[in-house]
């Protein structure tokens, strides 16, 4: 019998649940809208080291160890270890697994990896692969800033259309329990390109992805929209998201208050971020911390989480590229048997 | 709808729905803050000619690019000219003032990969098509002043 129902969707009949979580963000983040419901909000962006790129890697290794602290899981059950992040050969979550110290499978989605973990580790402890799993990512917006813009002191103006990436991480442990979030479907997103070349403009790039990966998970499963207490993107930004409910008009579906992005909703309109958070980091927070919560509470039952991704490099970017994108979405529930 | 046709709609439609800079506050944050760095050279070069009276003007004009240089470097050490270039944007990037934060910016944001590679072979990332484009443009008028 194949997990799977429709073209992209894969469906976890074992439906592994979230043992343990832990979110940790920067002091910018911290003053946003969420900062009483992150775990840790550290106040000292270098985290006591002496480069930013340093910084997001004892982060990310700090975060992984608390979530599986919180998980109340011993290190040794946890058999892999599922991480990504923005920088180069993705290195914060390389470096951190070597302290970690177990099975790795480095992952790049930019920043849908948050979703892309979760889709790897739920599919490893639903085939049986592992007891436990963790599942990871993060960002920080000076490393970011560093490979993808200029200098930090660079006295430039940002575009009215960028977003600030987000000094953010999240980490869901995965593993077989009776009670709990469950991981109930996923739906594995194409890479999509409209030729948007504005890397100033993330949100419009990535939206057609999300849409995609939106009405394919629709369209597999049954669904309508309304199905979902909260369908929430990871970094679409105000523009993104805006596009995102046009584009989902258009193809027939409607958007309505159950919809909201991560991006658009981590920071305060008075910290100058314009469209909002972007990275790994931003939807990787926002769900370990606030959405988890609200799930655990009983206010959210189901909900669809759309991480997207821009697939582009500095270099493509220079050598005139479109930039390509991808969305993954996660359907989570809490309570009763939902599949199968 | 093919592909292309389908893209350059998606890319009229974005176009239409961007946030767009608004000029008239955008051009007078730039003319003051501008103007008020040409004014602070002028200054310190009037200072230069009343405290060393034998100085010429054009060695006053020197001095005082070399001063208002180290007062943006310093500013930009300090974290302070990236938020005026964010308030004032070309008000600030065009003075000299703008091309000495671009190479103190570019120094402080590498040297932690080392002085050789790091610091020195990325300081000049942002200053260095400005000086290229500098010395092409004047060996275009040499030679213009050459054959006229």
């Amino acid at each position: 019998m194949l997990n799977r129902i429709g073209k992209q969707t894969l469906i976890f009949r074992n439906r592994p649940r979230v043992l343990g979580r832990f979110s940790l963000v920067g002091p910018k983040e911290g003053r946003g809208n969420f900062g009483k419901f992150f775990h840790k909000v550290i106040e000292d962006d270098l985290f006591g080291e002496n480069t930013y790129e340093k910084a997001e890697c004892k982060m990310l290794n700090y975060t992984i160890t608390e979530a599986i602290n919180n998980s109340g899981i011993k290190k040794d059950e946890i058999d892999a270890l599922f991480a990504g992040d923005l920088m180069n050969q993705i290195i914060s979550s390389s470096f951190s697994a070597r302290t970690i110290g177990v099975p790795y499978i480095g992952l790049f989605g930019a920043c849908s990896t948050m979703a892309e973990s979760i889709i790897m580790g739920a599919c490893y402890v639903d085939g049986g692969f592992g007891r436990n799993v963790a599942c990871a990512t993060g960002s920080h917006f000076s490393s970011a800033e560093k490979q993808f813009r200029y200098p930090l002191e660079l006295g430039t103006q940002r575009p009215p259309s960028s977003q600030w990436t987000v000094t953010g991480m999240g980490c869901t442990i995965l593993g077989r329990a009776q009670s709990g979030i469950a991981v109930e479907s996923a739906t594995i997103g194409n890479v999509i390109d409209w030729n948007v070349s504005d890397v100033n403009n993330m949100g419009a790039a990535m939206a057609p992805a999300a849409m995609s990966t939106l009405k394919a998970h629709l369209d597999d499963t049954g669904k309508q929209p309304s199905d979902y207490d909260l369908i929430v993107t990871g970094d679409l930004g105000k523009l993104g998201s805006e596009i995102l409910m046009d584009l989902m008009e258009y193809n027939g579906y409607h958007l309505g208050n159950n919809y909201s992005d991560c991006g658009q909703m981590m920071f305060t309109n008075t910290q100058k971020t314009f469209m909002g958070g972007s990275g790994c980091g931003c939807g990787a927070s926002i769900l370990n911390s606030y959405i988890f919560d609200r799930m655990e509470k009983g206010e959210l039952k189901n909900v669809l989480f759309i991480a997207t991704g821009a697939l582009m490099s500095t270099l493509s970017s220079q050598q005139g590229n479109s930039i390509p994108a991808i969305a993954h979405a996660v359907a989570l529930s809490i309570g009763g048997k939902q599949n199968v | 709808m093919n592909e292309t046709q389908r893209n350059e709609k998606y890319n009229a439609y974005i176009k239409s729905k961007m946030p767009k800079t608004k000029a008239w506050p955008s051009l007078f944050h730039a003319f003051w803050v501008g103007g008020l760095i040409c004014c602070l050279g002028e200054f310190i070069k009037e200072l230069c000619l009343y405290i060393f009276p034998y100085m010429t003007s054009l060695e006053a004009s020197n001095w005082s690019s070399i001063i208002i240089i180290i007062i943006a470097a310093l500013l930009t050490g300090f974290g302070i000219y990236d938020k005026i270039g964010a308030y004032a944007g070309a008000g600030s990037i065009i003075p000299i003032t703008g091309f000495s934060n671009s190479i103190a910016s570019s120094a402080l944001e590498f040297k932690r990969e080392g002085m050789v590679f790091g610091l020195m072979a990325k300081m000049f990332v942002i200053a260095g098509p400005v000086i290229v484009t500098g010395v092409l443009v004047s060996i275009f008028a040499g030679l213009l002043y050459l054959i006229f």
